[in-house]
């Protein structure tokens, strides 16, 4: 029977790499670097054990969360805030990123123009709304208005992308004969894309109306309003059932912002 | 008989919803301007305002790059730790929160209770918490980025996990394998390109995570960040704003290439 | 030896698959289980070596009661079983190679499994069973490369390099074009010959069954309603098998539909040795 002599060829799994040398390369520089990282974050067998006394006081001051009416009001008061600066932010949002995204569409703006308005997409989307945040306190002074310009800025880079690729993936087909009808170059936006698009904008609102809801109750932590300041105040008086309560309502009200964008956004389908 | 003079494009019914929609929206935006009790004349000059600031800014301090490098680097290695971290332990959290591979309800739950425990709650406020527990550094800004990772890395590889095909795995364990290298050689292949989409994009997301934590003390590039803007040096500030952007626009190419590779 | 006596199967949905099915399959032979859709064939199968957990029966190879095993004893026994599937069931993304060595994952630790390290001899035999198989110079392919006919040649590789005492067969042809499915069977027969092992084919074409099977089982409902040579499988049996007729009242036209098959198998016979 032919399988009884056993000849020893081996077999190597192919490798993703250029050959096995390179293989090995990339794994050690790796892991080098991990253990570079690992060694600067300083991690070290008392700090450890300092962290666990730490997280045990943490807890122990944690509980219970505290619900006196003062403390209510104050709550309340930072929610409705966060909730008003996500709406309102979400509208001028909204706004200005229409035009924007139609710059950044290729099927319908010029080379130069669709530039401009990728690069307006890329800075915005680059830096964290905190960074925006932070700046815009100092440029404003604290308060809501820092945040609600935050948000928006933020809102422009996420939806006119969104609403960018939409408006390249329209039927050209619907465009063109709206432009074969004799229409302007406004009228053919009218007719020939912004029906196609229609449906995702409001759609795409509600959805960023519930990413701005979850962002509104961090930007106060840098002063920009809304329940965040109110946590870092917390936080900074050792208050710690006070803070508990609030990421509680955060937690709270960000599922409640979730649950009915998904119903709505579910209903328009 | 048609009415061929008018035409309108929407039933009575669907336009008084719109109308309706459209009204509700304007009272909450006036309603949500109102509660906020802007001032009008911040409003008017925040563009002036802007603009000045703009003003100081420009040019960026070069001579400020290499001050800021250790914190550039302090801000990477938080990303990839925190991303590794998060991944290593999504893993059995993936495979308790998976329908097909839990081991019983009670696992399922407290799979399911991770994940969305982790993602409820925002970084920022995880490296507060990790702040008060292991004192300012990159440390607790790791772990805040490693904790509210897991939740997005276990939920989309448990999803991943829900539609292998059982068939492969069955047929490795006919082969009399154990459950570990069932594992290895039925399950792990299939959710590789699913494991290697939810990394890089998630790595995207942690590096610009890790640029803020240090707001709150929890390192990297965001204290030098912080300390520049409350000491006024704008032309520093637009330095490590540049620097941010390189490292964004770094880490989404290399995503990018990553994924593409991995089919 | 396999012997199977009153296997039952009783699904959580009330379904008998199963009604108590007794075989043995000895020597080398090649025995096919034949039957309607639903009737038990696949859930027989996969009772044999517990993929799927029978109600009740029992099922001996070697003398080695299958259906009391757990852990190591049962991965043990399922190793003497190769099983070859209808979807093939290779993993798709990894290579050949790979999916033929995982063959002897019962055989090694799951350490070397995880990297890859077979003993020299099973990488050996894996390219051996690989040219065998008609395969040679695609170890490198990835599974989801290959053609249907190809992956089930893969799946049948797998199988052998278990070293299995038994092979369990489930449609194997049922993916594939009649072509390859002729050569599939050929191959199968042609490893129950080689390497001295019976082998067990659930399979839904009759001709195929009639033409490389050394005996037949009839399935209907759960219940082994005939077994014979293919010589025996008359149309009272067919009957019995496929329309369920308790009774053998009518002669009906059974030799000639048996010459019709023997024909049409004698025709296509030349054209499809190579495969």
């Amino acid at each position: 029977m032919a399988t009884e002599q056993s000849d020893t060829r081996s077999w190597q799994r192919p490798t993703a790499f250029y050959n096995r040398y390179v293989k090995w390369a990339v794994y050690v520089v790796i892991g080098a670097f991990l253990l570079w990282s690992a060694w600067n974050m300083r991690i070290s067998p008392a700090r450890a054990a300092q962290g666990w006394t730490a997280a045990a006081e943490l807890l122990g001051g944690m509980f219970p969360p505290e619900f006196t009416p003062f403390k209510t009001d104050l709550l309340i008061q930072g929610l409705i805030e966060s909730l008003a600066m996500s709406v309102v932010a979400t509208i001028i949002g909204v706004i200005l990123s229409i035009p924007v995204a139609f710059m950044a569409a290729e099927n319908i703006a010029p080379q130069p123009v669709y530039w401009v308005g990728r690069g307006i997409i890329t800075v915005s989307r680059a830096f964290h709304e905190l960074i925006i945040a932070i700046i815009a306190v100092k440029a404003v002074g604290i308060g809501a208005l820092a945040g609600v310009i935050a948000l928006s800025y933020k809102t422009v880079g996420f939806f006119a992308k969104l609403l960018a690729e939409d408006i390249e993936d329209t039927d050209a087909g619907q465009m063109e004969a709206v432009e074969a009808t004799g229409a302007n170059q406004t009228q053919t936006m009218l007719f020939g894309v912004v029906p196609q698009v229609m449906p995702r904008v409001v759609g795409l609102t509600i959805y960023r109306w519930d990413i701005n809801i979850r962002h509104s109750t961090i930007v106060g932590i840098v002063g920009a309003g809304g329940i965040g300041s109110t946590l870092l105040n917390s936080f900074d008086k050792y208050d710690y059932d006070f803070f508990l309560t609030i990421v509680l309502a955060i937690i709270a009200i960000v599922m409640v912002g979730e649950f009915v964008s998904t119903y709505i956004r579910g209903r328009i389908q | 008989m048609t009415d061929y003079q008018t035409w309108e494009r929407r039933t009575p019914r669907q336009r008084l919803v719109r109308y309706v929609l459209i009204l509700v929206t304007l009272v909450a935006a006036a309603i949500s301007w109102r509660l906020l009790q802007i001032n009008y004349n911040y409003v008017g000059s925040a563009p002036v305002e802007f603009m000045d600031l703009v003003n100081r800014m420009y040019p960026p301090d070069v001579g400020y790059t290499t001050d800021i490098l250790g914190p550039l680097i302090e801000t990477v290695h938080i990303a990839i730790l925190g991303t590794g971290l998060a991944l290593l332990m999504a893993i059995p959290v993936a495979l308790l929160g998976a329908e097909n591979t839990t081991p019983n309800r009670p696992g399922f739950v407290l799979g399911k209770f991770i994940i969305s425990a982790s993602r409820s709650v925002n970084v920022i406020i995880w490296a507060l918490v990790f702040v008060i527990i292991f004192g300012s550094g990159a440390l607790a800004g790791t772990l805040a980025i490693a904790v509210r990772s897991i939740g997005f890395c276990s939920k989309l590889l448990a999803e991943a996990i829900e539609e292998i095909d059982t068939g492969q795995v069955e047929a490795i364990t006919a082969t009399g394998a154990n459950s570990i290298e069932a594992a290895i050689y039925g399950i792990a292949p299939q959710i590789k390109p699913a494991f290697i989409g939810v990394a890089t994009y998630r790595w995207d997301i942690n590096v610009r995570a890790s640029t803020i934590i240090g707001f709150v003390g929890a390192g990297g590039i965001g204290v030098e960040l912080n300390t520049s803007i409350n000491f006024f040096r704008w032309q520093g500030v637009l330095t490590i704003l540049l620097a941010i952007l390189g490292i964004v626009i770094f880490s989404e190419v290399t995503s990018a290439y990553l994924r593409r590779k991995v089919r | 030896m396999l012997s199977v006596t009153d296997l039952q199967k009783t699904y959580s949905s009330g379904d008998e698959a199963l009604k108590g099915v007794s075989l043995e399959v000895t020597g080398n032979e090649t025995v096919a289980v034949i039957g309607p859709s639903g009737a038990g064939k696949s859930t027989f199968i996969r009772c044999i070596n517990r993929l799927t957990e029978p109600s009740g029966g029992s099922v001996e190879l070697d003398g080695l009661e299958v259906t009391d095993l757990s852990g190591k004893k049962l991965r043990n026994a399922r190793r003497d079983m190769g099983m070859i599937f209808q979807e093939f069931n290779l993993v798709e993304r990894l290579t050949v190679m790979e999916n033929v060595l995982s063959g002897r994952l019962g055989y090694v630790s799951t350490w070397e499994a995880f990297r890859r390290k077979f003993g020299g001899d099973d990488v050996g035999r894996a390219y051996e069973v690989l040219d065998r198989v008609g395969l040679e110079g695609h170890e490198d392919d990835r599974a989801d490369e290959l053609s249907g006919g190809q992956r089930q040649r893969v799946g049948i590789a797998r199988a052998i390099l278990q070293r299995p005492k038994i092979l369990l067969v489930d449609e194997p042809t049922s993916s594939l074009d009649p072509e390859t499915s002729r050569a599939v069977m050929e191959l199968l027969t042609e490893i129950a010959a080689d390497d001295d092992i019976p082998v067990l084919i659930n399979i839904h074409e009759v001709n195929l069954a009639e033409e490389y099977a050394d005996r037949i089982v009839g399935l209907r409902n759960g219940q082994k309603v005939f077994e014979g040579t293919p010589e025996g499988l008359d149309e009272t049996a067919r009957g019995q098998i496929y329309r369920g007729e308790e009774i053998p009242e009518e002669t009906g036209p059974k030799r000639s539909s048996a010459e019709e098959t023997a024909e049409d198998a004698a025709t296509q016979e030349g054209a499809l040795r190579r495969g």
